[in-house]
């Protein structure tokens, strides 16, 4: 029976490590029971949590929503804690409670130029972006990543948009992805385009430094730490600067969790 | 069924949904105000923000009560992050009251939330005792509101906050500012369990003119970052929840409630109905649900739902049958 509400138990259907991923940066795809979402968003979240951290891990972990089909549900995660670590070791039908989907996300304009701007495992909300896109011949992806490509869910893009990739494996390909980021700014921003950033903080304070240079539409999509992933908890909060839409929330601490996770460049202060 | 000999038929059903409803109900009952409720599962200030950030996930009509995010006179900004952090079975916080103030709560939080249906208890925060009157005497006029929350326990705050409520005569004081300024609702002490003795700063605020006691706040905790060498929250300390301070709520629930006549409200650590009959089995009347609904949004109203099942696995026909008959020697 398919689950109705939006909190709900799934059951895992397979956990796949992903690629060639050293043991260091595991990453995984974890594909689900499909949940009840009929009103889904690409960029909107779900918070996941196994039935093994019992009461040890007392939240849940947000993950970006891939995919979602009558079959299944699809996310990723990398190994980066103890919590990520007990999720490695999910078997086909061990029970997770989910709740989602969760958060706003990305503009969706179809008959704009739209550029994607993925680092690193910030690749995956897009998978769901270029699927779902009307008109994907306005899309164009940007992709910096560390690890070999084949760690990356990059052929479900690829099929569909054109993606760029630039790996860094010394340090002067980073100078030269930061220049490329710059120039693909510059370009969108003058034709009045819409790009959507989604990646590690660094990368997304230097795409949000050039939003700004070049005044172009820019959202950004934001991984912070939550506990609730609903507007409760307030450990998520990111500063609002003087274009937040709300008068009364400007330059103060909004919720990622539901003013976010995707939020326009020049809306928020980045710590 | 709860009542196998009771079945069939719509009347017969409604008849023991009837009855099902009255073991369920508790009323709190202070001094000078009681608080009815369809049942004792409340949700915890800070845990399920303004309500109806909740309304996908259950009916907010089925629950005891809801209490409220803490509300000050002005809004408030909160501390620096990162202000929570996962420990084992339970989290700290710093968030130090972040919250949108008294005006915007009267004016666009309270009208959504169904409070013909629930109480809604509002947790207020102030600075010093002349503001908790004041803020007493802005939500005594608030139909929608069906009781306070004093909080003279949050840890997160420089002024106010575990500061009056760990000296039994500070505690006095704002408890009866909000009682005198707020006299057309029940006024709730919320105590911390960061003092010497809890008994006492009970004692004094059921002198003080307090209807009801809820306990406990959180611990005061810390968790650090060998690997970076920093604490893991920018406020360096913070307030514990979750199931391990369970026991130490208990033990609080159980002394408060053998020191005062007034009802007190159990808080820490629930995350079932077992844990539930616990707290009212050592004196509570009421209860409220808060870490564990960050494990699943939907706790509170599953909660609810398990109580009769785990009633009926321990032989408790009434809820007043358990309460506080702990069995000594």
């Amino acid at each position: 029976m398919v689950p109705t509400t939006d909190c709900c138990e799934l059951s895992v259907l397979d956990l796949v490590p992903f690629g060639l991923a050293d043991p260091v940066h595991r990453f995984f795809a974890l594909r689900l029971s499909p949940p009840n979402w009929p009103d889904w968003k690409p960029g909107q979240f779900l918070m996941l949590r196994p039935k093994s951290f019992g009461q040890e891990f007392p939240w849940g972990r947000p993950l970006g929503i891939c995919l979602i089909r009558p079959q299944h549900l699809i996310c990723f995660f990398q190994v980066a804690g103890r919590g990520t670590e007990l999720m490695a070791k999910l078997r086909p039908h061990d029970p997770v409670q989910v709740w989602g989907p969760l958060g706003n996300g990305f503009a969706v304009e179809p008959d704009t130029p739209t550029l994607l701007l993925a680092g690193g495992m910030g690749i995956v909300p897009f998978i769901g972006y270029v699927a779902q896109h009307p008109k994907a011949w306005n899309v164009s992806m940007l992709f910096g990543h560390r690890e070999p490509l084949e760690c990356y869910p990059v052929d479900s893009i690829n099929e569909h948009i054109p993606v760029d990739t630039l790996r860094e494996t010394v340090p002067g390909d980073l100078d030269n992805f930061i220049f490329t980021l710059q120039e693909r700014i510059k370009e969108y921003a003058s034709q009045n385009g819409l790009i959507l950033a989604c990646g590690p903080l660094p990368f997304l304070k230097t795409v949000q430094s050039f939003a700004r240079e070049y005044h172009a539409r820019v959202q950004l999509s934001l991984e912070n730490k939550m506990a609730c992933g609903v507007g409760a908890c307030l450990g998520c909060v990111v500063r609002t600067t003087d274009a937040w839409p709300d008068p009364a929330h400007r330059n103060a601490p909004v919720q990622c969790c539901t003013q976010g996770p995707v939020f326009w460049a020049n809306q928020i202060e980045l710590a | 069924m709860y009542h196998p000999d009771n079945v069939g038929g719509g009347a017969a059903w409604l008849a023991e949904h009837k009855v099902k409803h009255n073991e369920l109900a508790v009323t709190l009952t202070g001094p000078k105000h009681s608080l009815c409720l369809k049942n004792p599962v409340m949700t915890a200030s800070g845990t399920f923000g303004y309500g109806m950030e909740f309304a996908r996930f259950g009916n907010l009509a089925s629950l005891g009560g809801i209490i409220v995010k803490g509300i000050s006179l002005k809004p408030r900004h909160g501390n620096p992050c990162p202000r929570i952090a996962e420990t084992p079975c339970g989290m700290l916080n710093s968030i130090g009251l972040q919250n949108d103030g008294l005006e915007a709560f009267r004016d666009h939080k309270l009208p959504q939330l169904p409070w013909k249906d629930v109480p809604i208890v509002v947790n207020m925060y102030a600075t010093s005792a002349e503001e908790f009157g004041e803020l007493a005497a802005e939500l005594n006029a608030m139909e929608g509101v069906a009781a306070l929350e004093v909080n003279i326990s949050c840890p997160n705050v420089k002024e106010g906050g575990s500061i009056f409520g760990a000296d039994p005569a500070q505690a006095a004081r704002v408890t009866r500012a909000v009682r005198d300024n707020a006299p057309a609702k029940p006024v709730i002490v919320k105590l911390s369990p960061n003092v010497t003795s809890i008994a006492e700063i009970a004692h004094s605020v059921e002198d003080a003119g307090a209807d009801m006691i809820s306990c406990i706040n959180t611990l005061i905790g810390m968790s650090v970052d060998l690997r970076s060498r920093k604490p893991r929250l920018a406020n360096i300390i913070g307030g514990l929840s979750g199931p391990c301070i369970k026991p130490v709520a208990l033990r609080c629930v159980w002394q408060v409630a053998n020191a005062v006549n007034i009802p007190v409200i159990g808080i820490g650590g629930i995350c079932s109905a077992e844990d539930v009959l616990e707290f009212l089995l050592v004196g509570a009347s009421a209860v409220q649900i808060g870490t564990a609904t960050f494990m699943r949004p939907d706790a509170a109203f599953h909660i609810v739902e398990e109580l009769p099942k785990a009633m009926e696995k321990y032989g408790i026909r009434h809820l007043d049958d358990i309460r506080g008959m702990l069995a000594l020697g």
